[in-house]
C-alpha cells in the first residue's frame, strides 16, 4: 500500500463527525451571540463574526485536506523542526507582534494574523511525542523527567513573556499525558492534596478552624498508627507544614497582581463586587442559569444578545448555548466533548507506536483542559481565564490550531496499519 | 499498575463532564433566581402614565391642566463627570445634592436610569437642554404636573401628591405604584378614579448600556394607556374669583348654589392659597408652610368648619311649626324679653313679623309648643319625645349630617338628640328650659356653611334640594355624574308654607340687612350671628335671588366680623349681583367689603 495514499476507509469517522458537529453548533452559536434583532444580518454576512467564522471553517477544511493527503511520517520526522519553528515565532512575537491590551499575542501581516502561542500547543505535543518515543525513555527517572519538562517549559516561559497566563496554563495539561506515560503517581496525589488544601484555605474564612481541624486529623493519625518517634516527627512536620502553607496563602495571594487576586476571590464570593470584578462571572451565570431546562430558543436569548455577557462569541460562547438551549443543549455539547475525548482515548490506546500514542494523549490533554476550564469558568467553578472553547469559540487561530492538533492525530490513526509496530 | 492508567484517564474525563453537568443542572434547573435576574437585566417595564383628566368651569373655561415637567435621569454606568463645579452651576444643584442623587441612582442600578434631579422647571429645562450632549448617560424624562391657568378655587379643586404608604396598602387592585401621584383632596381626590385614566405598560428589551432593543415578545404583554376623563365642574370661574377677591384677607366661607340643580357655583374658603404652589417641585415646601400656618389655609371651611346656625335657624323653626300646624301665619307671641333678649321692635308680632324682626322670644315660645306636645304627662319624657321628633324634621333639611358633596372631609355638624342631653344631664333630668336655646339656633347645634347654603336653596325651591355638588359633566356628559346628585330630596314641608317665608326674607333685608338691597333685584335673605366664645362673633348671611325665580342661593360666613347684617350680607349681595347681572353697580359697597372694617 502506498503510504502517501489517503486511508479514507481507515479514518475514524466517529471522531471526525463529532468534530464537525461541534464546529457547526459553534458556528450557529457565534451567529446567536452577535445577532441583533434590529439590524438583521444573515449568518453568512462577512461583516459579522459568524460570516468570518465560516471563512475560518472553510480554511480549516482546507487544512484538514492538506493534513490528510500528507504523509503521516512527515509530522513525525519534522516534529522537532516544527517545534523549533514555533519557538522561533514565539521569540520574535514580542518584537514584531501587535500589542492589544498590553499583550502581544499575534504576528502576521495586515489582517492575516496568527497567534504562535495557539499553534505551539500542537508543536509541543509533537516534540514531546518525539523525545519520549524511545522505549528506554522512562518518566520515573529523574533525567528523563528533566528532558520532558524542558521541552514543556521552554514554550511556557516564552508565552508567559507575552504575557498570556491562560495559554501558558494549558501546557500543564500535558501532565495528563505524562501520567499515561508513567510519571510517578505520588506527584499527582501531592498535587491533588495541595489543590484541596488550597481550596479549603481559600474557602474557609477563619484559618484558625482549619488549623485546629488539621491538628485533630494529624493527632488522630499519630494516635491510631504505630507510635514510634520517627512517625510522630514526620506527621507533626507535615501537619505544621500544611498549617504554615494555609497561613501563607493569604500572603501569596496578596502578592499576585490585583486582577488575578480578584478573580480568585470572586470564585468564592461571587457577590463580592457584582458590578466590578464579579461582573463577568455574575452575568455569565445569569445568562446560563436563565436558560432553564429547555432554553429560551435559538436567537431568543436576551442576556447574550444584549451584551450583558462580555466576550460572548469567544471565551464566553458557552453562555449563548446555555441561555438559548438550556440544560439539554449543554448536555448535548458536553456529551459531544466527552464522547470525542473518550473516542480519542480508545484511538490512542490502539496505536502501534509510542510516538502516535503519546501525541494522541497530548491531544486529549489539551482538549480536556480547554473544555474543562472554559466551561467551569463560565459557571463560576474556576477563575476567569482567557482560553477558548475548542471548535466553538470564534477565532481563526483557535479553530485552526485545534483542527490541526486533532487532525494530525486522526491522520496518524488512519495510517497506523502502515507503521511498524514499535510499541514496546 | 500502568495498565490502569488509561482507565483512570477515562474516569477523569467522565468525572469532569459529570461535574460540569451537575453544576449546570443546579444553576439552570434547580435555581430559578437567575431567570428573575435575567429579566431584571434585560426587560424594562416602562409605565406609560396617562394624562390626567382636565377640569373646566361651568362655562367651559379651563381650570386645571397638565404641565410637563422634566426629570433629569442618569445611567450611572455611562455617566462621567470631569468638571463638577461647572455641572453644578449649569444644572443648579449643590455638590452634596449631586453626590447624594448619584449614589442613590448607583445603588438602584448601574445600568438602568434613575432620576438625578427631579422636576426641573420649564425655564431650567430650556437652559440646560443644549448642554446635555456634553454629558453621556444623562437624559430628560418628561412627566406632567397639575397647573392652573387662574389661581383659584384651590380648596374645591384639591391637589395631587405622591401616594402614601398607607394608601398603597389600601389599593387592593394594585393599580398604584410607589411614586405615583394621586388626588389628595377636593375634586382631585373624589374623582380620582375618573381623572387618573388607565396606565399603560410596555415591556421593552434593553441591552447592557440601557439602549432600547425593541419590544419584548413583539409587545404581546403591552397595554395601552387611556387618558383620564375630563370634568366640567359646576363652578363659575368669574363668580369664584370675585368671591375670592371679596374674601381676600378675611377668614370665612362663601358657598353659592344654583337652587334648581344643587350645582355649586362658587365655594370660597378664606384664607386661600394659589393652587399652583402645590404642584411640582415646590409641593413639599409649600405644603409644609401652609400646614403650619396659624390661619389654616389648608382647612376647607365651607365643608369642615361648623358653627351654630344662629337666627337663620328661626326660618326652619317657622317651617316646622307651620307644617305641624302649631304655627299659623297669624299666630302671635309677645316679645317677652324676660325669656330671652331681643332687639327693639313692636310687640306682639305674628310669624311674618317674627322672621322680619328675628324675634327671639317668639321662637322661644313657639319652640316650646313644637317640643312639648303633651304626648306624655311626664314633662321630661314629653320633652325627650318632642326633641327627637323635631330632630328628625330638622335632619330632612340636610342639617346635622354630611350632605354628601363630592369632596372628601365633609363634616356633618350636629343637631342634638335626647342622647346628648341624657349624657350631659342624665336621663329624665332635663326639659325644655334646658334646651330652649335651640329655638333660636344657638346651643348644642352645629352646621357647616355648605349646609346653610343648601338651606337657602331649600327656601328658594320651596321645599326641596339636590345634594350640592361640584361636578356638572363627566367626559362631556351630564348624565354620567353620580346618580345621587340627580336625585331630588324633599324636606317634608309643603310648598305653600314657603310663600310667607320668602316674603318675610325679602322684607327682612330692609330690616336687618339693608346694605344687601339691590334696587331692581329682589333678594330674599336672613342675617345670622354665630356666637363665638373666643372673640368677636361671626357674621352670617344666607340669601337667594331673584325671589320670584331663584337662580342663586348663597351662604356667607365672615369670621369675627360681628353682626350678620354687615360683612356677610354685603358680600352676599355683591356676589348675587355679580352672578345675576354680571357687573357691579355699587362700587362703594364693594369698597366697603374690600376694606374689611366691619366692626365699629
Amino acid at each position: 500500500m502506498n503510504s502517501t495514499e489517503v486511508h479514507i476507509n481507515r479514518v475514524d469517522w466517529i471522531a471526525v463527525s463529532i468534530y464537525f458537529a461541534l464546529v457547526i453548533i459553534g458556528w450557529f452559536n457565534i451567529y446567536a451571540a452577535v445577532y441583533d434583532s434590529q439590524v438583521e444580518k444573515s449568518i453568512f454576512d462577512l461583516s459579522i463574526n459568524s460570516g468570518k467564522q465560516l471563512v475560518w471553517i472553510g480554511t480549516a477544511i482546507a487544512l484538514i485536506t492538506l493534513i490528510m493527503v500528507a504523509d503521516a511520517r512527515f509530522f513525525e520526522n519534522l516534529s522537532l523542526v516544527i517545534y523549533f519553528l514555533f519557538l522561533g515565532l514565539l521569540i520574535v512575537t514580542p518584537f514584531f507582534g501587535k500589542e492589544v491590551n498590553g499583550q502581544i499575542l499575534s504576528i502576521g501581516v495586515g489582517d492575516f494574523r496568527i497567534q504562535p502561542g495557539e499553534f505551539a500547543k500542537f508543536a509541543t505535543a509533537l516534540a514531546l511525542a518525539k523525545v519520549m518515543e524511545r522505549p528506554t525513555f522512562d518518566l520515573s527517572k529523574r533525567n528523563y523527567q528533566a528532558i520532558a519538562f524542558a521541552v514543556l517549559l521552554i514554550p511556557v516561559i516564552l508565552i508567559l513573556l507575552q504575557p498570556d497566563t491562560g495559554t501558558a496554563m494549558v501546557y500543564f495539561s500535558f501532565l495528563l499525558m505524562f501520567y499515561r506515560e508513567g510519571f510517578p503517581q505520588r506527584y499527582y496525589l501531592l498535587v491533588l492534596g495541595v489543590i484541596s488544601i488550597t481550596l479549603l484555605g481559600l474557602w474557609v474564612e477563619n484559618n484558625l478552624y482549619l488549623a485546629f481541624f488539621i491538628l485533630l486529623v494529624v493527632g488522630a493519625l499519630i494516635y491510631l498508627g504505630k507510635r514510634n518517634w520517627q512517625r510522630i516527627l514526620a506527621f507533626s512536620l507535615i501537619g505544621i507544614g500544611i498549617i504554615a502553607y494555609i497561613y501563607s496563602l493569604d500572603f501569596v495571594i496578596s502578592k499576585l497582581p490585583l486582577h488575578q487576586q480578584n478573580r480568585i476571590m470572586v470564585l468564592f464570593n461571587p457577590d463580592l463586587d457584582p458590578l466590578g470584578v464579579g461582573w463577568n462571572i455574575t452575568q455569565s451565570k445569569i445568562a446560563i442559569g436563565s436558560g432553564g431546562l429547555f432554553g429560551k430558543g435559538y436567537l431568543e436569548g436576551t442576556q447574550t444578545k444584549f451584551d450583558f455577557v462580555p466576550e460572548q462569541d469567544t471565551d464566553f460562547i458557552f453562555c449563548t448555548l446555555g441561555e438559548e438551549f438550556g440544560w439539554l443543549g449543554s448536555l448535548v455539547v458536553i456529551g459531544l466533548f466527552v464522547g470525542l475525548l473518550y473516542r480519542l482515548v480508545i484511538m490512542a490506546e490502539r496505536q502501534k507506536t509510542r510516538f502516535t500514542r503519546i501525541y494522541g494523549y497530548g491531544v486529549i490533554s489539551i482538549l480536556l483542559f480547554h473544555f474543562m476550564i472554559n466551561i467551569a469558568m463560565t459557571i463560576g467553578l474556576f477563575p476567569v481565564v482567557g482560553i477558548p472553547l475548542p471548535f466553538f469559540s470564534y477565532g481563526g487561530s483557535s479553530l485552526w490550531s485545534f483542527t490541526v492538533l486533532l487532525f494530525i492525530f486522526i491522520k496518524m490513526d488512519s495510517s497506523r496499519a502502515t507503521q511498524l509496530g514499535r510499541l514496546n | 499498575m500502568k495498565d490502569q492508567r488509561p482507565t483512570v484517564i477515562l474516569f477523569v474525563i467522565f468525572f469532569v463532564g459529570a461535574i460540569l453537568l451537575i453544576k449546570l443542572f443546579m444553576i439552570q434547573v434547580v435555581d430559578d433566581s437567575f431567570m428573575k435576574r435575567a429579566e431584571n437585566n434585560a426587560i424594562q417595564r416602562v409605565v406609560d402614565h396617562p394624562y390626567r383628566g382636565l377640569v373646566y368651569d361651568r362655562h367651559g373655561k379651563l381650570m386645571v391642566f397638565n404641565n410637563p415637567i422634566f426629570d433629569l435621569m442618569v445611567v450611572p454606568r455611562e455617566f462621567t463627570l470631569t468638571d463638577t463645579v461647572r455641572f453644578c452651576t449649569l444644572f443648579n444643584v449643590s455638590k452634596e445634592e449631586l453626590i447624594e442623587g448619584y449614589n442613590a441612582a448607583k445603588n438602584y442600578s448601574r445600568v438602568k436610569p434613575s432620576p438625578l434631579i427631579k422636576q426641573i422647571s420649564n425655564a431650567d429645562f430650556a437652559r440646560i437642554q443644549d448642554f446635555l450632549v456634553d454629558y453621556p448617560g444623562l437624559f430628560i424624562m418628561t412627566r406632567s404636573v397639575r397647573a392652573y391657568p387662574t389661581p383659584t378655587a384651590a380648596h374645591a379643586l384639591g391637589y395631587i401628591g405622591e401616594i402614601s404608604a398607607t394608601q398603597l396598602e389600601r389599593d387592593s387592585v394594585g393599580y398604584y405604584e410607589q411614586g405615583d401621584y394621586v388626588g389628595l383632596s377636593g375634586l382631585e381626590k373624589y374623582y380620582e378614579e375618573e381623572l387618573r385614566g388607565n396606565k399603560g405598560v410596555k415591556y421593552k428589551m434593553v441591552n447592557v448600556r440601557g439602549v432600547d432593543k425593541g419590544p419584548f415578545k413583539e409587545g404581546e404583554y403591552d397595554t395601552i394607556s387611556a387618558a383620564g376623563k375630563n370634568i366640567t365642574s359646576t363652578i363659575d370661574l368669574e363668580l369664584q374669583r370675585y368671591g375670592e377677591l371679596l374674601m381676600n384677607g378675611k377668614t370665612g366661607s362663601v358657598v353659592a348654589i344654583e337652587p334648581k340643580t344643587g350645582e355649586i357655583l362658587a365655594m370660597i374658603s378664606a384664607p386661600f392659597y394659589d393652587p399652583n404652589q402645590l404642584t411640582g417641585a415646590a409641593f413639599g415646601k409649600t405644603f409644609q408652610k401652609l400646614n403650619v400656618d396659624a390661619s389654616k389655609p389648608l382647612f376647607n371651611r365651607p365643608i369642615m368648619a361648623t358653627y351654630p346656625p344662629g337666627s337663620i335657624f328661626k326660618i326652619v323653626q317657622s317651617l316646622i311649626g307651620l307644617q305641624e300646624g302649631i304655627l299659623k301665619p297669624e299666630t302671635t307671641f309677645s316679645c317677652n324679653r324676660s325669656l330671652v333678649a331681643c332687639h327693639n321692635h313692636p310687640s306682639p308680632v305674628d310669624l311674618f313679623g317674627a322672621i322680619r324682626n328675628s324675634c327671639n322670644p317668639y321662637y322661644h315660645q313657639a319652640f316650646r309648643q313644637i317640643i312639648n306636645r303633651e304626648v306624655s304627662s311626664n314633662t321630661f319624657k314629653d320633652t325627650e319625645l318632642g326633641l327627637n321628633a323635631w330632630r328628625e324634621k330638622v335632619l330632612k333639611f340636610g342639617l346635622g349630617s354630611p350632605l354628601g358633596v363630592d369632596m372628601s372631609g365633609e363634616k356633618g355638624g350636629d343637631i342634638p338628640s335626647s342622647t346628648l342631653y341624657d349624657r350631659i344631664y342624665g336621663s329624665g333630668r332635663w326639659k325644655y328650659s334646658t334646651i330652649y336655646s335651640l329655638s333660636i339656633g344657638q346651643g348644642e347645634m352645629q352646621v357647616t356653611p355648605l349646609q346653610m347654603a343648601n338651606l337657602a336653596a331649600i327656601f328658594a325651591n320651596k321645599g326641596y334640594y339636590y345634594t350640592p355638588h361640584l361636578i356638572k359633566e363627566l367626559d362631556g356628559d351630564p348624565k354620567k355624574i353620580p346618580a345621587k346628585f340627580q336625585q331630588r330630596h324633599d324636606v317634608g314641608v309643603d310648598a305653600r308654607h314657603f310663600n310667607l317665608i320668602q316674603d318675610a326674607m325679602a322684607e327682612a333685608l330692609y330690616g336687618t340687612a339693608n346694605r344687601a338691597v339691590i334696587e331692581d333685584l329682589v333678594i330674599a335673605g336672613k342675617t345670622g350671628t354665630a356666637q363665638n366664645p373666643h372673640g368677636e362673633d361671626h357674621s352670617v348671611f344666607i340669601a337667594f335671588a331673584p325671589k320670584e325665580d331663584p337662580k342663586i342661593a348663597i351662604a356667607v360666613y365672615v369670621e369675627n366680623a360681628g353682626w350678620g347684617g354687615r360683612a356677610a350680607a354685603s358680600t352676599a349681595s355683591l356676589m348675587i349681583e355679580k352672578y345675576i347681572k354680571g357687573k357691579i353697580t355699587r362700587p362703594e359697597l364693594q369698597e366697603y367689603v374690600l376694606a374689611g372694617n366691619f366692626i365699629y
